[in-house]
């Protein structure tokens, strides 16, 4: 089967418009988390992409007025990769879109109640740059990002596609927030993700884009080697207490990837900062054998970007493998979770080769994806 | 006492989709939670927001919803003593 | 590497009316509301399952087609373990989206409802159908303006010669306002009818 690599790559977040400013962000330990008075019937922490700054940057390409602000992201973040990418738009190119609840402030703003539908959206991603093939709209949760690079990888493995754009995005709306504090899931401060004191989830803005191919000319390329997803079957919102949804998911990429857990050099986990999402996280981490891997949640950073939030962190991963680094996971203080995991609480300089990234969903749904360093 | 205890066994029936019960169904002193009702995490959410819309009470800790939602009987005791409407 | 896969069963359910491998099997009156007529089938069913009372109306649909699906197809209980499950539709979950968005409209009453909002992803249908029947198998929910054949043949068959699962619930699943339609089908190595894209076009739109 054919190797699959992932080379151009942007975020935009508060944090930065593109990749190097947000590692540099987080380098610094920066969060985009802040406290907003108008956001939701009362203050809450969240980290939100300034509107004016987006449409600076976007007037430059299209005009601001007659996109919504998550097409606005999703095209400025795709703009960047298609411009990096050794490879431009043929009608072999896949376009993957992955998003949660897309464009669902368009219930209750100016835009019409139509650009809800998520094709609406597709369509004017595809438009805009020309794409040859029908958008393939992922909405799977919170795994949605991350399972958008699995989709890409097998679709390219099986030779449907030659190559592949895939982009994330969501946005904080009314909705989205109204919903999770009616779970009580809101923490009252900048989430904590695995912390003994974490009160629940921030959330955030963020669109995020790479390009997948499998042909790479960088001497440093990194390689997707192995995925998986698979249902809890136990309840459609609480975590499974056995972790086992994310822990087959875990076993079906080694197993595809063909390692050991000892191989693995580093997790970018899925840390959410409720108390039960980080606890399933760290029973699964260890029925696998990897609470010794160094891990982090970057959810200290971006809050939790939704659809965006799995391919964002990958993103991350990517520069962490190629940078050699371990970054902190931001809001850590003293382990909350019952079973033993190596969080990482200072950033450090380490030799990288390999990582894991997870993520967890209502639905019961988990995704693990393997990526590789491979010297060419 | 009587009545608020009928008005809540309908709530709960008609809020949690409880289909296949009546108000006759369910006794003063039934568990909520477990083997009684079969009530689950969402259910115990949805009766917070029912607290919160029907008698203006505000449970933020999620181990004092424990304690309240143990049955008909103690929900009830609880509502008449905090109620703000 | 291609494989030649088969369908073993494939169910449709749409004008309140239910068909099971191209035959008819149940019809009810066209005027019932769907609600109706999903609570119908369930009592007809004695399907004892209290929790399908507590889901909305596109979860109800999924559940209701996979259960004639898994019903018709007598799987080992190992093989429907493993089974992957790759669902699509065009309004992902916007008709429960608005109900949650009703409640937040008026902030003099705003009360925004768990049990609503919990369904506000349309993969919550995959997540219901893999507690009823303990699918831990790989899943994924596709969203497109048509159902899309090709893309869901292709998702599928990955899954096949990847080996992730040997057998793969397959289909389009929508519900937008008083409009809904479901069309499922389970594919696998072995199976009664010849899969190909094309065959699976037209049972959906002779069905």
């Amino acid at each position: 089967m054919k190797d699959v690599f992932i080379t151009a790559n942007t975020i935009i977040s508060p944090l930065g418009f593109d990749s190097e400013a947000n590692v540099s962000a987080i380098a610094n330990e920066q969060s985009g988390i802040t406290l907003h008075n108008n956001i939701s019937t009362s203050p809450c922490y969240a980290s939100i992409i300034d509107h004016k700054k987006l449409d600076d940057a976007f007037s430059k390409i299209g005009d601001s007025k007659i996109y919504t602000k998550l097409e606005k992201m999703m095209i400025l973040s795709l703009q960047d990769t298609i411009s990096q990418a050794a490879f431009s738009i043929s009608d072999k190119t896949a376009l993957i879109i992955a998003t949660t609840k897309g464009n669902i402030d368009a219930l209750n703003n100016n835009f019409e109640p139509e650009r809800a539908y998520l094709p609406a959206l597709g369509n004017k991603i595809k438009e805009f740059f020309g794409f040859k093939t029908e958008p393939i709209i992922i909405s799977n949760a919170c795994v949605s990002g991350i399972l958008a690079i699995a989709v890409a990888k097998r679709f390219l493995q099986n030779d449907y596609y030659d190559n592949a754009f895939v982009v994330g995005g969501d946005i904080v709306s009314e909705f989205t927030l109204s919903g999770f504090q009616s779970f009580q899931a809101i923490s009252k401060n900048p989430c904590q993700p695995f912390s003994k004191h974490r009160t629940g989830i921030s959330i955030g803005d963020a669109a995020a884009s790479v390009a997948i191919t499998t042909n790479t000319s960088e001497s440093e390329a990194i390689q997707i080697i192995g995925d998986g997803s698979c249902n809890d079957a136990n309840h459609i919102s609480g975590p499974s207490r056995t972790g086992e949804g994310l822990y087959l998911s875990i076993i079906s990429a080694l197993k595809e990837a063909n390692i050991k857990p000892e191989s693995i050099d580093y997790i970018s986990a899925h840390g959410t900062a409720t108390a039960f999402n980080d606890e399933m996280e760290a029973i699964a981490f260890n029925r696998a054998k990897l609470e010794k891997t160094p891990l982090n949640s970057l959810k200290g950073y971006y809050g939790h970007t939704l659809g965006a939030s799995g391919l964002l962190e990958a993103i991350v991963g990517i520069h962490s493998l190629k940078n050699n680094m371990l970054y902190k996971s931001l809001g850590m203080d003293e382990l909350g979770v019952t079973m033993p995991l190596n969080i990482i609480e200072n950033t450090t300089k380490k030799e990288l080769k390999t990582f894991i990234k997870t993520a967890s969903g209502f639905g019961g749904c988990n995704t693990a994806v393997i990526f590789k360093k491979v010297e060419q | 006492m009587d009545a608020l205890k009928k008005e809540l066994k309908e709530s709960i029936i008609e809020q949690l989709n409880l289909e296949d019960f009546t108000v006759e169904d369910i006794a003063d002193d039934d568990t909520l939670f477990g083997d009684g009702l079969g009530l689950d995490s969402i259910d115990a959410l949805e009766l917070i927001v029912m607290l919160d819309k029907d008698y203006g009470i505000k449970l933020t800790d999620p181990n004092e919803g424990k304690a309240v939602f143990v049955s008909v009987e103690v929900l009830a005791t609880y509502i008449a003593k905090h109620r703000t409407k | 590497m291609k494989k030649q896969l088969k369908i073993i069963a494939y169910c449709r359910i749409k004008n309140n009316a239910i068909s099971l491998n191209g035959k008819s099997i149940i019809t009810k009156d066209k005027d019932l509301s769907f609600s109706d007529f999903a609570k119908q089938i369930y009592k007809e069913k004695q399907l004892a399952y209290p929790k399908f009372f507590k889901m909305d109306n596109l979860c109800k649909l999924a559940f209701l087609t996979s259960e004639f699906l898994f019903e018709a197809a007598k799987l080992d209980s190992e093989i429907i373990k493993n089974t992957g499950i790759v669902l699509s539709n065009k309004a992902s979950s916007l008709d429960t989206d608005r109900k949650h968005q009703d409640t937040i409209n008026d902030k003099d009453n705003y009360f925004p409802s768990p049990a609503v909002f919990v369904y506000t992803l349309a993969n919550i249908m995959i997540g219901e159908i893999s507690i009823r029947h303990q699918i831990k198998g790989e899943n994924a929910f596709f969203v497109s303006e048509k159902f899309n054949e090709t893309l869901i043949e292709h998702y599928a068959s990955s899954l096949i010669i990847n080996r992730k699962s040997s057998h793969i619930l397959c289909g389009w699943v929508d519900v937008d306002n008083n409009n809904y339609d479901a069309f499922m089908y389970l594919v696998a190595e072995e199976g009664s009818y010849n899969y190909s894209k094309e065959i699976i076009k037209n049972i959906y739109t002779q069905n």
